[in-house]
């Protein structure tokens, strides 16, 4: 019995992994093979002779190490911005007892589930008329507006969990408000600020409808915005191991940021969930 | 060091429950202070407006020389252990222990000597890496105590530490509690629903009631004489029995025959018609046990329960109390957060009694130690005054009876929001 759930629970798994990692091997695949493989028509699975020549091209192009750059740039400060407000704003919306505190919350969601699409048109002519658009802070504003949302009801979360005594004790101990926040509130809810950085983070980071209408240049075009402008000399042939090559370095730093903050939630949530 | 010095605290909350109502009570320094009453009498509100944790409302609160009631918590050198002992899981016993100086900014040295010392009277020594969540519930309750220990503080603050812990380690701890109060010889204020915490413990109990204080004293003296019926239900396990009683001349009739009381006691509740007698439970004794019965009197009843402990047997004999004395006990169990279902006389026994369940048995009793209470105010009106601590309804009758009317207000804030 136990070695019948066992083998169906892995055949389940093997199943689960083909179907998600399939097309992320096929684009890595794809991005080790050379422009006149991919271009033959029907390429077979696994490239014929490997090469690194699609990663040179991509890290040679300027305007794609540019993009890459943006995209650093503002998916990090919009990611740092939005979980500073976003811990003050839901420290404020656990602790204190003010009027609207309801209306505050709702208004928040309401914002998350506003579609992203509806508020191009607006802010295109918005950005232009105060000349945020084509800039870092186009971006960064509307990510941050688009996040805080989330972040703040994960945080308030997160805060309400943490027994009012600790911040007592620490004001008793002789620490200011301030202090009692930073030293203990803040370290006791990190899991949480680190779960709201890398929702917003990967919000940034991959965001595509806003970066594509809100800037017209290199000068602050993101990633996946500038990879639709990787047509190649024959708009007929795109070249698609290059843009495997693209996709394939724009995803190492999720990963990379993943496995990073991943350990750091762990070890958050085991400390946290000591209450004293 | 220093004395605190409470003078006509209120605490008001904002939907209108008055939580403490005028209570003066005066920390001499040095001294151990004990807070004590049923859940809710407003013990651990007043504690914290201490450590300025909740507004004061109106009052005076003077720690050393100087009034605080408008001074932060860390600008008032206090040092408070909570009830769940609110250690920083994120940090080491090490550095919850360092946490205050650290805050203070003290130098590592400083920090490394003193937190070192504290461990050492606190036997935490091979703890101090390690992260609270590791710890049992009696190392915790040390670190919190090593972080109050490790500043010089003026006053330790106490919110009942103990009540977390279980039986064997409550005993301990509360030794430790009193061994370490009297070595450093530092003014405390110790919260606690437990009253044997509080008889061993303090110097002074101060004993609330819905935010009233109803009488400050030594245990000794809330034990022997307490100042109402409250108190005396309060103070002592198992609780005083209250009887409906009628005195006449020297002579008072109980609801199991009449009994002789000192002369200067009966003055005193001569012409009241219908009193509660207070007895307590070692006061009765299983007369064939009892060597000279001449000092007291003695009364045949049937006995309805006995539990037989080895050194002692506690005997219950059911009665029935008359409406106007009934309704009283009625609000007294209340008050003390329990639900007695009948009336019912507990008597403590010597272990040799060999009184069984359903035995018609003679009890002897020791009527010198009777007390009378008034059951209208509930008043003590056989107290020895001058054994007796401070009791406010004593001192200015009109404050208390203003007092105790805030406190009816609060019931009725409270039962207007339930209903």
């Amino acid at each position: 019995m136990k070695q019948k759930t066992g083998i169906g629970t892995w055949i389940g798994f093997a199943l689960i992994m083909i179907w998600c990692l399939l097309p992320v091997v096929w684009i890595i695949s794809l991005s080790f093979k050379s422009l006149a493989e991919t271009t033959a028509g029907s390429p077979q699975f696994l490239p014929k002779d490997p090469t690194l020549d699609n990663y040179s091209a991509i890290l040679d192009n300027g305007d794609f190490t540019r993009a890459l750059i943006n995209s650093f740039g503002i998916s990090l400060i919009a990611t740092l911005l939005s979980v500073i407000f976003a811990t003050l704003a839901a420290y404020a919306i656990a602790r204190l007892e003010f009027k609207g505190k309801r209306i505050v919350l709702s208004m928040a969601l309401a914002i998350a589930m506003f579609p992203v699409v509806s508020l191009v048109g607006p802010l295109f002519d918005m950005w232009r008329t105060l000349g945020l658009f084509n800039t870092w802070p186009g971006l960064i504003i509307p990510y941050m507006t688009f996040t805080l949302p989330l972040a703040i009801w994960t945080l308030s979360a997160f805060f309400r969990e943490i027994p009012w005594e600790m911040e007592q004790a620490a004001q008793v101990d002789g620490a200011t408000s301030w202090q009692a926040f930073r030293k203990v509130i803040v370290p006791l809810a990190a899991p949480g600020v680190f779960t709201a950085a890398i929702l917003t983070f990967f919000f940034a980071w991959n965001e595509f409808v806003l970066a594509i209408s809100l800037t017209s240049t290199t000068r602050s075009r993101t990633v996946p915005a500038q990879m639709s402008f990787f047509v190649g000399p024959d708009p007929f042939n795109p070249p698609y191991s290059q843009l495997a090559t693209a996709s394939v370095i724009v995803t190492i730093p999720v990963i990379i940021i993943v496995l990073l903050f991943q350990r750091k939630i762990v070890a958050g949530l085991t400390s946290g969930a000591v209450k004293g | 060091m220093a004395a605190i010095d409470m003078k006509n605290i209120v605490k008001k909350y904002g939907d209108g429950f008055p939580a403490v109502n005028d209570v003066s009570i005066d920390v001499a320094d040095g001294e151990f202070m004990i807070l004590v009453g049923p859940s809710g009498c407003g013990k651990s509100t007043l504690l914290r407006m201490i450590v300025g944790l909740e507004d004061i409302t109106s009052g005076d609160m003077i720690i050393g020389e100087k009034k605080v009631n408008d001074l932060a918590p860390r600008d008032r050198n206090l040092a408070m252990v909570f009830q769940n002992y609110a250690l920083y899981p994120h940090l080491t016993v090490y550095e919850n222990i360092a946490f205050p100086l650290r805050l203070a900014g003290a130098s590592d040295d400083e920090v490394d000597k003193k937190v070192r010392n504290a461990s050492k009277t606190l036997e935490l020594d091979e703890h101090l890496e390690r992260k609270p969540g590791n710890l049992s519930g009696g190392q915790r309750q040390r670190v919190a105590m090593g972080r109050a220990i490790v500043r010089d503080a003026d006053a330790f603050l106490f919110d009942e530490p103990l009540s977390n812990l279980d039986a064997k380690l409550r005993g301990q701890m509360r030794t430790e509690i009193s061994r370490l109060q009297k070595r450093l010889g530092i003014t405390t204020v110790y919260v606690t629903h437990d009253q044997t915490e509080a008889m061993t413990l303090g110097d002074r109990v101060a004993v609330l009631k819905r935010g009233v204080l109803q009488q400050l004293a030594t245990p000794r003296e809330l034990y022997t004489n307490p100042g109402n019926l409250f108190v005396a239900g309060f103070i002592g396990s198992p609780p005083m029995n209250f009887l409906p009683a009628e005195v006449d001349g020297t002579s008072v009739k109980l609801p199991f025959g009449t009994v002789q009381i000192p002369q200067e006691r009966a003055e005193r509740a001569q012409g009241k018609g219908l009193l509660i007698a207070g007895i307590r439970p070692e006061h009765f004794e299983d007369a064939s046990v009892k060597d000279d019965t001449s000092s007291g009197s003695t009364f045949r009843a049937t006995v309805d329960v006995v539990e037989w402990l080895g050194n002692e047997a506690y005997a219950y004999i059911p009665f029935e109390a008359p409406p106007e004395v009934q309704k009283q006990l009625t609000q007294l169990e209340h008050d003390l957060d329990g639900d007695q279902m009948r009336t019912q006389l507990v008597v403590s026994l010597d272990g040799a009694s060999r009184i069984a369940e359903g035995d018609e048995a003679e009890i002897w009793v020791d009527s010198t130690k009777i007390h009378l209470f008034d059951p209208a105010t509930g008043e003590n009106l056989t107290v020895d005054e001058s054994r007796a601590g401070r009791i406010p309804e004593r001192e200015d009758p009109k404050a208390k009876e203003q007092a105790e009317k805030m406190a009816d207000h609060g019931e009725e804030v409270h039962s207007a929001e339930e209903a």
